[in-house]
């Protein structure tokens, strides 16, 4: 599957599709709060958008995500949501007690800033995990 | 309440057990593969039924996309029968 | 065989079914999932969290910790598949 399937039809569709595909993600992600979605649903489309393009173009395609950057971004994520958590002892409250930030907002928004940041994790490690997983199935060994 | 009894409710859970005894009982894995991915929409829209819109949407990326693309994979690098 | 697998998978069943009919109905404002701590979150979630979407309000917020032990989880399978089947660069052989 290094080679993709090529045809032209899936290959002007893919075009056509991806950057829709990607705004949706990172609208999914950003409003989570307030319509359906959240970090996993918007890193769940990220990820299709990139396997899709990894479908169709294969080893061709201009940003193919090695294996290794996968897994950066997934620890990212994770850690982003970690550190998130952190910062409540940090500042005075609880663990994942995000009203603790010393943020210039209503107490209200500081803890929807607070979830918005551990969406994004959510987001980053959910792509990273769903593109290293297609990357490893794709690329495994033949001689194994 | 009501959302159980729902007509619409009612057929979309018949065509889940519909799919989901045809994707067993299908020989070809791939033909096994989509027939799931049909399972997976008609639970989606099933919990879209019941109001549940965010495990619809859940259920809808991750059950019918990205299952699908990853059973397919599986399948090129073994074999596609059933036995 | 294969068809004597179906009685114990029938008498599954009826178990499962018979389970089943002592569980709240669907939407159930008296069962007591419904009555302890639902109530709470649909009163004061929107202004404690600023979430319109009270699912990700609690997911994100009230059941962070919960959110957080998924990602492990999540990480945790993906190094896990990364580790088993990817070991192209790595070993003698290549």
């Amino acid at each position: 599957m290094n080679s993709g399937f090529g045809s032209p039809a899936l290959d002007a569709a893919s075009r056509l599709m991806t950057p829709f595909m990607l705004m949706f993600g990172a609208y999914v992600v950003v409003y989570g709060h307030d319509s359906p979605g959240g970090g996993f649903q918007g890193g769940v489309i990220i990820a299709a958008c990139l396997i899709l393009v990894r479908l169709v173009r294969g080893r061709a395609a201009g940003w193919v995500m090695p294996p290794e950057v996968a897994v950066v971004l997934l620890c990212t994520g994770a850690g982003i949501f970690a550190g998130v958590g952190l910062l409540g002892p940090i500042f005075g409250g609880h663990f994942l007690d995000y009203s603790a930030l010393p943020l210039p907002l209503a107490p209200a928004e500081v803890r929807a800033a607070g979830s918005l940041a551990v969406e994004i994790g959510v987001a980053l490690a959910v792509t990273g995990v769903l593109e290293l997983i297609f990357d490893v199935l794709v690329e495994a060994r033949d001689d194994a | 309440m009501t959302a159980a009894f729902d007509p619409l409710a009612i057929a979309f859970l018949g065509l889940m057990i519909v799919c989901a005894i045809a994707a067993l009982s299908v020989r070809d894995l791939m033909t096994a593969v989509v027939v799931f991915g049909a399972f997976s929409f008609f639970s989606a829209t099933y919990f879209a039924i019941l109001g549940a819109v965010d495990v619809a949407f859940t259920e809808a990326a991750v059950g019918a996309a990205i299952t699908a693309v990853f059973f397919v994979t599986a399948i090129f690098r073994t074999d596609r029968g059933a036995d | 065989m294969a068809r004597l697998a179906v009685i114990p998978l029938l008498a599954l069943g009826a178990v499962l079914a018979a389970a089943a009919s002592g569980l709240p109905r669907i939407g159930d404002p008296e069962s007591p999932a419904a009555t302890h701590a639902s109530p709470r979150y649909i009163a004061r979630g929107h202004e404690e969290t600023g979430a319109t979407n009270l699912v990700t309000g609690v997911l994100a917020d009230y059941r962070a910790y919960d959110t957080l032990g998924e990602t492990t989880v999540i990480c945790a399978a993906g190094l896990a598949c990364w580790l088993i089947l990817g070991g192209r660069s790595r070993g003698a052989g290549s």
